[in-house]
């Protein structure tokens, strides 16, 4: 049982970066933009907000630079797919190796300044990210573990995916923006101003990948740069996204399952069933492109699925 | 106010003009961010073009580079041309090299006149069923391919991560998870210093070039890539022309595997691909689909990428650099696109108004 | 000049696009309280105009007022703000929302809950005598449940200006004639409404005055009352136009396709086609009537080969056609020419030249596995000299070229093949007089030839000019086969909505 509690911790753990992914995400897709760059938005944010964090030692500060970092990447992102039209396959693959190579680039030349040839986060600062503890309420059994024991990225990640999915379920501009996504000549018409809104979502969405990042950078490796640090996870996030049927509430869901599976592996009985570690390692992506299939065989009509996904919009087009 | 009007067309010159504008001006970018980060940009471009030339050993070590990246953009260009987003170049380039890499581990002893032949064949069947899935399930269900064929690169990657813990694990390698070398007589032979592989690529180059401008299936690729409803009218067997060139872009990019494998790791590893399926994306579609072209772009993303490896000795900067200068580059040539069909105007107030404000 | 009688004032108002002039120095006025009948032929830069005053387009130069006041409207948002509304000929719906989302969607102010929505729809609705369905989607509507909620998002932001683009394409004769209620009714509450079309009844029917357009030019303004249909067609095309179709008879007429009991789904299920019954025949033009969405495409698809039927056969010879992929049909020696409704999007290749296109459908004659684009070449060449296609080369993409040359392509090409049967779904859409006129010599040219001729038509005064039968389709059943020289409109118009069926029961 304790086992068990302690694999449900790690999973939420975990799932964080992953949520920060799929809701930055969600709200990018919601205007019919596939962006493929999360995975580099994240790298992004990961870098910046590891070295302001090293340097002014704020967690607050940190994570600001990384939002900030994602949001300016992904700004790139929206000029070139919704101002200039270009691929947007190829233009978030760009952004991605862009992206990627550039945390990578800028932490190497970090660390060149460096005296040990070792980036790590001061005291101060993995001090203020540490799991959070209320007296009384964490103090609780079970619960206390289960609900207030995480770091305090892990509220953050989940109040931004109650408010995103409040936004789009119960605002007019929820609605306009979903108008965006299935049919932006629709929206258009309207009324709604389609590029700017485009420009706030993708840039936002970036904004909360950058975080995301981030959290690789300063958690996972224990305050620790390492190259490639977020390692993938902006993939899984990209494939979350349809798991969560573009809604940032079944985000949280989603991230958890797969937060779990990527811990299985340290906390699977070897007893109950061997599996080469690998196996588990593959088994989000195995389960995503399971779910892809199937839910394409069920050619329902996926009412949540934005119409434009993937496609510019050019009003002038006849 | 600003805004986008459509204009005409654009001629294959002033095209060919723009692109090298936004490649000169992506150069400017780049040299802005070295500057800022306190380098000579001119010091740190000559060093990359010169690191990438300065001997024979350099330029050998610069094609070998290009080698999986020319070839699997070429794999990349036959998916894209039939508007297939194919994202899975990782993968099936893995896994041609797995397939290829069974026959290196285990039949080292086979001759190698019937061992190369057998691994290339491997390589391409490798690839080529691993895009033959993601294939069947979009004909077949209309499967969404560019998150199929994304899932499946990491499927492969973690199979090949598999192999190298348990079954085909060294034994003599003291309890690390790696491959064994494969033997000499199971690495492909070089010609002027550099692994076979470097002829393979520009036999495919040709190979594709014609494949794709003279053939009835080149010619079916274009259509299909138009316009299904097109080539359905047309009477062309649309879910079979898709499955075939699918499998054939996968057996590309395993060739791809199989060569790199076989040629210049002389190992099976996880790092096999190491983001070449990804950067072939990007050379093929600077390349604009043209398999020529993607030669030259090729040579040139391998130019950045050795030449990169020499200014981190020098200057202390990340091979990384070449990912950066590559993805500025294609920013670059990505916004000049818009300009081809499109132009910015400013709004002009109504002409004849000289009665009233203008709101 | 602060004159705020007119609800809308352009003047002088011009638009290019690339090099094409789409309006040049247009002036146009509707006063509120009065409909505007705003009449062009295709091309002549009607939807243009509309779609500046909408906002989706910018001029380039001229001005525009708005109820008495200067405006420069440069977007959607803008037009909305002046209280302008506009129905796009193809309906800005989204298609997964309600009537209620759609309805709220982009409009000022807090999201309503559902009920309260679904309340104000509902008494807006039947303020004007309309009903619809809160909470049904979009998809699942009819195109006239669609129009009807374009109308209702107009009349929910209380717009005083409504644009319509051709409304009544895709509506039966009664619907129509509800529409035309309904704006009546609304023009009595003093909005300012201009319509789209070119059917000249129609103008007559609903409109006060009539604006007239020729190819991006304004000709005049006139009051409906003064006027008649061929004092219309004359300035609207520009020359006394004879519009006397050549209907020459009928030679050796022999049945050579017979379709018995065709029965054909839609992807979602629903029936496309019901128990179809007719014969096609040598030498002549059967005419096909129905509003758009009635089953035509299904049925020429289907004898095309390129869409599979659920029951019921196409007998050519007595050899089943059904189930039969497009070369096996052409194996069995029927050459069968398809001009189909979408031409770029399904005739031809769009970013091919004419050379490419030439080869569609040929490509794989010859031995071996190489193209032989050289015979392509020169049938395009002789196509361009002989249909005076106009194109820079017989290589530049053809969706760089006009309507009506893509159609003279499309056509050309399918008449090249030397068809035995030709089915054409739609073949003057969007096309000018002269061009239309172009095609139904060519079709004529083919019925003389002996060919069987299928023509998938809109225009009932065309297609009864034109066909020596008319099959009537209504919701993919067919509801009569009426002679084209002495069938009535009405009669036509009746079987369009079924009501034929119903007698013959």
């Amino acid at each position: 049982m304790d086992l068990f509690l302690k694999f449900l911790v790690a999973a939420v753990a975990a799932s964080i970066p992953l949520l920060f992914g799929t809701v930055g995400e969600i709200l990018c897709e919601k205007v019919g933009h596939l962006n493929l760059g999360v995975e580099g938005l994240m790298s992004i944010g990961a870098c910046a907000g590891f070295m302001i964090g090293m340097q002014t030692d704020s967690f607050v500060l940190a994570l600001f630079a990384a939002f900030i970092a994602g949001m300016l990447a992904a700004l790139i992102y929206a000029v070139l797919t919704v101002t200039f039209l270009a691929d947007q396959n190829v233009s978030g693959l760009t952004l991605t190796i862009f992206g990627i190579g550039l945390a990578n680039f800028i932490g190497i030349y970090m660390l060149g300044s460096t005296e040990n040839g070792t980036l790590k986060l001061p005291e101060g600062i993995t001090a203020q990210m540490r799991e959070i503890h209320i007296p009384g309420l964490s103090d609780l059994p079970i619960i206390g573990q289960l609900v207030f024991s995480y770091s305090p990225f892990v509220y953050l990640g989940v109040i931004l995916a109650i408010v995103a999915g409040l936004f789009l379920k119960k605002t007019k501009m929820g609605l306009n923006v979903q108008a965006i996504g299935h049919n932006p000549a629709a929206a258009d018409a309207a009324g709604i101003n389609v590029t700017r809104w485009k420009y706030i979502m993708i840039v936002l969405g970036g904004g909360i990948c950058g975080i995301g990042g981030a959290y690789c950078a300063m958690i996972i490796n224990s305050g620790v740069w390492i190259s490639n640090n977020v390692g993938g996870l902006g993939w899984i996030a990209v494939a979350l996204v349809i798991f969560a049927k573009w809604n940032p509430w079944l985000a949280i869901l989603g991230s958890f399952v797969f937060g779990a599976l990527r811990v299985l592996k340290y906390y699977m009985p070897q007893s109950v069933i061997s599996l080469p570690t690998a196996f588990y390692d593959m088994l989000p992506f195995l389960i995503t492109a399971i779910i892809l299939v199937i839910s394409s065989i069920r050619k329902k009509r996926d009412l949540n699925l934005p119409g434009s996904l993937g496609v510019g919009y050019f009003r002038e087009e006849r | 106010m600003i805004r986008i009007v459509k204009t005409k067309e654009k001629s294959r010159r002033e095209q060919m003009l723009l692109r090298l504008a936004a490649f000169i001006l992506a150069l400017c970018a780049g040299g802005l961010f070295l500057l800022v980060l306190g380098n000579n940009p001119f010091a740190v471009y000559g060093t990359i073009l010169s690191g990438a030339f300065r001997s024979k050993m350099a330029v050998q070590a610069t094609i070998k580079i290009m080698i999986p990246l020319l070839i699997a953009a070429l794999g990349v260009t036959l998916a894209f041309k039939m508007k297939f987003w194919n994202i899975g170049g990782e993968g099936q380039l893995i896994m041609g090299g797995v397939f290829a890499s069974y026959f290196a581990l285990f039949h080292a002893d086979w001759p190698s006149f019937v061992l190369f032949p057998v691994m290339f064949l491997a390589g391409i069947i490798g690839g080529g069923l691993w895009a033959l899935i993601p294939a069947f399930f979009k004909v077949r269900f209309g499967t969404n391919e560019t998150l199929f064929t994304l899932m499946l690169n990491y499927i492969a990657l973690y199979l090949v991560s598999w192999l190298q813990e348990d079954p085909w694990r060294d034994p003599g390698a003291n309890g690390f998870p790696k491959i064994a070398s494969f033997d000499k007589s199971a690495t492909l032979p070089k010609l002027f210093g550099v692994q076979i592989g470097w002829v393979i690529a520009l036999v495919l180059v040709v190979v594709l070039f014609v494949y794709l401008k003279y053939t009835k299936q080149g010619y079916e690729i274009s259509v299909v890539g138009e316009s299904r409803a097109t080539a359905t009218y047309a009477g062309m067997n649309v879910p079979r022309i898709i499955l075939r060139t699918m499998f054939l872009s996968g057996a590309i990019a395993g060739i791809a595997g199989m060569v790199q494998a076989t040629g210049s790791d002389r190992t099976l590893t996880t790092g096999i691909a190491g983001g070449v399926g990804f950067t072939a994306i990007i050379v093929a579609w600077l390349a604009q689909l043209n398999p020529v072209n993607s030669l030259v772009i090729a040579f040139l993303f391998a130019v950045l990428e050795k030449g990169s490896s020499v200014i981190q000795s020098q200057f202390g900067l990340s091979t990384d650099c070449a990912d950066v200068l590559q993805g500025i580059i294609l920013f670059f040539v990505l916004g000049c696109e818009f300009f081809i069909r499109y132009k910015f105007v400013r709004d002009q107030k109504p002409a004849a108004a000289p009665q009233g404000g203008n709101t | 000049m602060a004159d705020t009688e007119y609800a809308i004032e352009c003047r002088g108002i011009i638009k290019t696009f690339g090099s094409v002039v789409a309006n040049d120095g247009v002036d146009l006025t509707v006063r509120y309280g009065e409909i505007l009948a705003l009449l062009g032929e295709n091309g002549s830069g009607k939807t243009t105009l509309m779609n500046m005053l909408s906002g989706i387009y910018h001029p380039d130069a001229g001005t525009i007022r708005i109820a008495g006041k200067q405006v420069s409207i440069s977007s959607p948002e803008d037009a909305m703000a002046l209280g302008i509304g506009m129905i796009h000929q193809h309906f800005k719906l989204v298609d997964v929302f309600t009537a209620s989302e759609n309805i709220a969607v982009g409009t000022p102010g807090k999201r309503l809950p559902a009920r309260v929505m679904r309340e104000k729809v509902r008494q807006i609705s039947q303020s004007i005598g309309l009903e619809i369905d809160p909470d049904r989607r979009a998809f699942e509507m009819s195109v006239s449940e669609k129009q009807t909620v374009e109308i209702l998002k107009v009349l929910y932001r209380g717009q005083k200006i409504l644009i319509l683009d051709e409304p009544t394409a895709v509506l039966t004769p009664q619907e129509t004639e509800r529409l035309f209620d309904i704006l009546r009714s609304m023009r009595a509450q003093g909005c300012a409404i201009i319509i789209i079309t070119h059917k000249l009844n129609e103008v007559l029917a609903i409109s006060d005055r009539v604006t007239i357009l020729r190819k991006g030019k304004y000709i005049d303004t006139v009051n409906t009352a003064e006027t008649d249909e061929k004092n219309l067609t004359e300035r609207m095309v520009g020359r006394p136009v004879s519009l006397e179709i050549e209907r020459p008879e009928p030679v050796d007429p022999k049945t050579i396709l017979k379709i018995i009991d065709l029965t054909v789904r839609k992807p979602d299920g629903s029936l496309a086609l019901n128990d179809a019954n007719f014969e096609v025949r040598t030498g002549e033009i059967l005419g096909v009537a129905g509003i758009a969405g009635s089953g035509q495409k299904e049925l020429c698809e289907c004898i095309a080969g390129l869409c599979p039927a659920e029951t019921g056969a196409i007998l050519y010879r007595k050899e089943n056609l059904i189930g039969k992929t497009p070369r096996e049909i052409i194996r069995l020696g029927v050459q069968l020419g398809f001009v189909p409704e979408d031409r770029l999007g399904m005739g031809l290749v769009a970013s091919m030249g004419m050379v490419g296109n030439m080869m569609l459908k040929t490509y794989d004659a010859p031995k071996g596995p190489f193209v032989d684009p050289a015979p392509a070449r020169r049938r395009a060449e002789e196509l361009v000299q002989r249909l005076e296609i106009a194109t820079p080369s017989v290589d530049t993409p053809v969706r760089l070229m006009s309507g009506g040359n893509v159609q003279k392509v499309l056509l050309g090409r399918e008449i090249e093949s030397d068809p035995q049967v030709l089915i054409t779904a739609y073949p003057v859409r969007g096309l000018d007089i002269h061009s239309s006129y172009t095609v139904y010599d060519l079709l004529n040219e083919q019925k003389k030839k002996g060919v069987a001729v299928v023509f998938i038509g809109e225009d009932l005064d065309v297609l009864m000019a034109l066909s020596d039968r008319i099959l009537v389709m209504c919701h993919g059943q067919v509801t009569g086969v009426v002679d084209g020289r002495t069938a009535t409109k009405d009669e036509i118009a009746r079987l369009m909505v079924g009501a034929g069926e119903e007698a013959a029961q």
